[in-house]
């Protein structure tokens, strides 16, 4: 066994060199469904093809520290040619397969790519169209066959046309490949990863081979994997989680990567498959959960009772295990029963029998959503990271998950909060720093620390709980962040809030402007008997206040106490984006209404059960205009 | 411009319909209908509804016996052979109105299409031993082929009465690419789709002509499609055969504007 001193000084494509010549080399390393079948590819075949395609892309004049960028689906080829380059030194920029054209050519651009691997006709075309954009590529490799009969550019090659100039390369110059690999650094860069950022164009964060094998190590340090663990790869590989499971964490600890036939095929091969460790965003948890409920519809009554059950027990004994409290005999008989009622078949339609560790990051999972996977006994668990620090810094230990955390940080990352509020980050996995751009790397690493631009704050027992972007929080007077977004939505869960505005920056505490939905509401007050003329009328009803405030107290529950909302008042008028007062997206302009409702937002803050008198012109939808004269109510929030 | 793999003039033709005519009792469906189609290129027969144009591949393909005149494959009369003589010979064919099994998978709907194919016993079959083991194999391996081609992967094990219509026009296709013809005759293949749907149907068609060099006969009424993808044009009129020629010829002929396009096209 090599020591993971030993392995932490290997860069990626000398780990993979490793495991082909070691006694594993016969194995699978990676599997593939095509023609309806799984093909199998050992280690030794693995290294061969990655070997075949770096010296080709030599042949072809590349040099190292020049880029490669891949615009592939989840196949085998996207390792050869991420391994290939990475083996004769040059540096792997992955790109998202859904991204337009216009992305393509700017990150293509922006990198200095002089090689593109490109799946197919459809990727090849986003390349082809904005011909002049990418004056840096000297060829496109593409690998689908497919369509390829029409193209003419000269510029483009087919993959196993450049792994045949690779074979004739190594006939040529015996060793070269031996040679570069070793050359190779653990301080190199390996993979420009493209970040969207929210506002401007994406920055492209450089992560070193040892940024990557650190994460692998130190990740594995807080959930072991085995080298017999399956993992399922179907997240884009331009995609730092992914790069971090079937690229690092695969190579490090010699585990089977095995790719979906196609991208809609993924969650059945998944359940062919089988995979041990499984990381994907929230919308997929979410996907399977609903799998599982549009069975349900369709299933036996009999059956459904037996899931619902078993569903029963297990959410009551996951509930106690994740408090961190024993089991009684009882938990474990119903959890055992369950197993045998619902869980197994459950588990196993979905894929997840073998699972042991499976992972959700990026953005915040639903409670219920959570509940339902440790009901069934699957080990979900929330991740926290970024790409600039290779991905995860947080995860949640086992017998220690937490729906409104994101753990604790992982083994040789120190974190930290700023007098601010932001979440600052310390570890061997931090990125160099963003391609070409010193401005953007200075901002996110200051005085050693990376900079998450997230704000947050660390629990009594060390859990992180993430609040929001910085730029979107805002601060009560006596300095405590909140996410008006965060509260927003929780309110707008509310079928009878159509639209909702949170302030309280500099304020004592947070108040919220709300609209009702006018046809949930209407149907309300016909099937209480309560008349209305307009929605001006209806909304100042004191029984819809009630209502309202109900609704609001419901909302409050889930929130930290000094979010919670204490006042709020009912808007005479629906927000609309002909009035600017929202985007085209429906995105709430927060400044205009400031604006606009200044003297409502002053009564929030003012005097108990104050009348506001409202004098507002409305324009409607043909251009004319009216205006409306009412009184609005400020309501108090019952804490409850 | 429609480009790839159309025949030089020194190679005969592979379908030669010589004047044919058919008659539904008093109704006269084709007369003196003569057309060849050429070994690699695309055909498309256009013309008003009622023209005759699913008549016309209703005979090539033995389901109707004209009254009058001859139909040659490879020079080979088959005007009076039954139809699965003449899926035999290489003729494959889909329809309009969608000929698939509704209650089996896309895969056995393919499968059975290769029922041509198979040349095993029925002891061999039913022992599955020896040839009948390879071969279906074999045919498997055809047919997955035949989905990775269609990108069919997603609905592989889905029945087929429970698939979108334009996905069951696609398996259509694929049944029909699944015997492996030579010729394959085409009855409104993009009829009911959405542009979307058209649009890959446009391209599994060429690639279907240009990959694997299946010479094409297809009725289409998308004229825009008819244009783009035809080398040569027929068009009928009840039951005449009015104009022949390439797409620029055909929709510049008076006859033809006049009986079909009409205004569309002086437009």
């Amino acid at each position: 066994m090599t020591s993971s001193e030993d392995l932490r000084r290997m860069t990626l494509p000398q780990l993979l060199r490793h495991h082909a010549a070691g006694p594993r080399g016969a194995e699978v390393a990676l599997r593939y469904k095509d023609l309806g079948v799984w093909q199998e590819y050992s280690w030794r075949e693995y290294e061969a093809h990655a070997r075949a395609f770096g010296l080709g892309l030599v042949a072809l004049g590349l040099r190292p520290g020049e880029k490669v960028a891949i615009l592939c689906g989840n196949r085998p080829e996207w390792l050869y040619a991420e391994l290939g380059t990475l083996g004769v030194g040059g540096i792997v920029v992955g790109l998202y397969q859904d991204a337009i054209a216009q992305e393509v050519g700017y990150v293509v651009d922006h990198s200095d790519a002089v090689f593109v691997v490109a799946e197919d006709q459809e990727q090849l075309d986003k390349l082809l169209d904005g011909g002049d954009r990418i004056p840096t590529v000297r060829r496109i490799i593409t690998v689908e066959p497919k369509g390829m009969h029409r193209v003419r550019d000269p510029r483009v090659m087919r993959f196993p046309e450049v792994e045949a100039l690779g074979w004739h390369e190594d006939a040529e110059r015996r060793g070269l490949w031996e040679t570069l690999l070793q050359s190779g650094r653990p301080e190199d860069v390996a993979n420009i990863c493209y970040t969207s950022g929210t506002t401007g164009p994406p920055k492209g964060a450089m992560l070193t081979h040892r940024n990557l094998v650190t994460m692998a190590l130190s990740f594995a340090e807080v959930d072991p994997v085995r080298a017999e663990d399956q993992l399922v790869s179907f997240l884009p590989l331009a995609w730092i989680g992914e790069i971090d499971m079937s690229i690092a964490t695969a190579l490090v600890f010699g585990l089977t990567v095995n790719f979906p036939e196609e991208a809609e095929t993924a969650l059945r091969d998944l359940r062919e498959i089988g995979p041990h460790v499984m990381f994907a965003p929230p919308r997929l948890w979410e996907a399977l959960t609903r799998q599982v409920q549009v069975k349900l519809m369709e299933t036996t009554p009999l059956k459904r009772a037996a899931y619902r059950l078993a569903m029963a027990w297990g959410g009551a004994v996951a509930e106690r295990r994740l408090r961190g409290q024993r089991l009684s005999l009882r938990d474990r008989l119903l959890q055992g029963l369950g197993y045998v009622l619902a869980f197994r078949a459950v588990r196993d339609e979905l894929g997840l029998l073998r699972i042991r560790h499976a992972y959700t990051g990026g953005a915040a999972l639903g409670p219920d959503t959570f509940r339902f996977f440790h009901a069934l006994g699957v080990n979900l668990k929330q991740l926290y990271g970024q790409t600039e620090i290779s991905g995860f810094s947080c995860v949640h230990r086992d017998g220690d998950v937490r729906f409104d955390t994101v753990g604790r940080p992982i083994p040789g990352v120190e974190l930290t909060i700023s007098p601010e509020g932001e979440i600052l980050e310390r570890s061997a996995s931090v990125f160099l720093g963003y391609y070409k751009d010193p401005q953007a790397t200075r901002e996110a690493l200051r005085d050693g620390w990376l900079h998450t631009g997230d704000a947050g704050f660390l629990t009594d027992d060390g859990h992180l709980v993430v609040i929001d972007r910085m730029s979107d929080v805002m601060r009560l007077a006596d300095g405590t962040l909140f996410s008006p977004q965060l509260i927003e939505n929780k309110l707008k869960f509310s079928p009878f809030i159509r639209e909702a505005v949170v302030i309280g920056h500099g304020r004592p505490f947070v108040a919220a402007l709300l609209c009702i939905d006018m046809g949930v509401v209407g149907k309300w007050a016909e099937d209480h008997r309560l008349a209305y003329t307009t929605y001006t009328d209806l909304s100042q009803k004191p029984e819809v206040y009630a209502l309202v405030a109900g609704e609001v107290c419901r909302a409050n529950r889930d929130l930290p106490p000094a979010a919670r909302v204490r006042r709020f008042v009912l808007l005479y008028k629906e927000l609309d984006a002909d009035d600017g007062e929202l985007t085209r997206t429906r995105k709430v302009r927060r400044r205009l209404i400031a604006e606009r409702y200044g003297g409502l937002i002053e009564a929030l803050y003012g005097e108990r059960g104050e009348r506001v008198p409202v004098r507002a012109t409305i324009t409607y939808q043909d251009g004319t205009t009216a205006v409306v004269e009412t009184a609005v109510r400020v309501e108090e929030v019952p804490v409850g | 411009m429609p480009g790839g793999a159309v025949a030089g003039d020194t190679v005969g033709p592979l379908l030669q319909v010589d004047r044919l005519s058919l008659v539904f009792g008093g109704l006269q469906v084709l007369t003196d209908v003569s057309l060849e189609v050429r070994p690699g290129e695309r055909l498309a027969v256009i013309g008003p509804n009622g023209a005759g144009k699913t008549s016309l591949l209703n005979c090539i393909n033995g389901f109707y016996h004209p009254r009058a005149g001859r139909i040659l494959y490879r020079g080979r009369d088959i005007t009076r052979l039954p139809p699965h003589e003449i899926a035999r010979l290489g003729i494959g064919r889909t329809f309009q109105n969608i000929e698939l099994f509704t209650g089996a998978t896309v895969l056995q709907n393919l499968l059975l299409a290769r029922h041509r194919h198979i040349r095993y016993g029925v002891l061999a079959a039913a022992f599955y031993y020896g040839r009948a083991e390879r071969e279906e194999a074999a045919h498997r391996r055809r047919v997955e082929e035949v989905i990775d081609f269609l990108e069919l992967e997603p609905v592989r094990h889905a029945v087929v009465g429970a698939l979108p219509y334009g996905l069951r026009k696609r398996v259509e296709l694929g049944r029909a690419l699944a015997t492996e013809p030579d010729l394959l005759l085409l009855d409104e293949p993009m009829a009911g789709m959405n542009v979307e749907e058209k649009q890959d149907m446009v391209r599994f068609i060429v690639d279907a002509n240009e990959l694997f060099g299946i010479t094409l006969l297809l009725i289409e009424h998308d004229m825009g499609v008819v244009m783009d993808i035809s080398h040569r044009i027929g068009v009928l009129d009840y039951g005449v055969l009015i104009a022949e020629g390439t797409p620029e010829a055909v929709r510049d002929d008076p006859r033809v504007v006049r009986a079909y396009l009409g205004e569309e096209v002086s437009a």
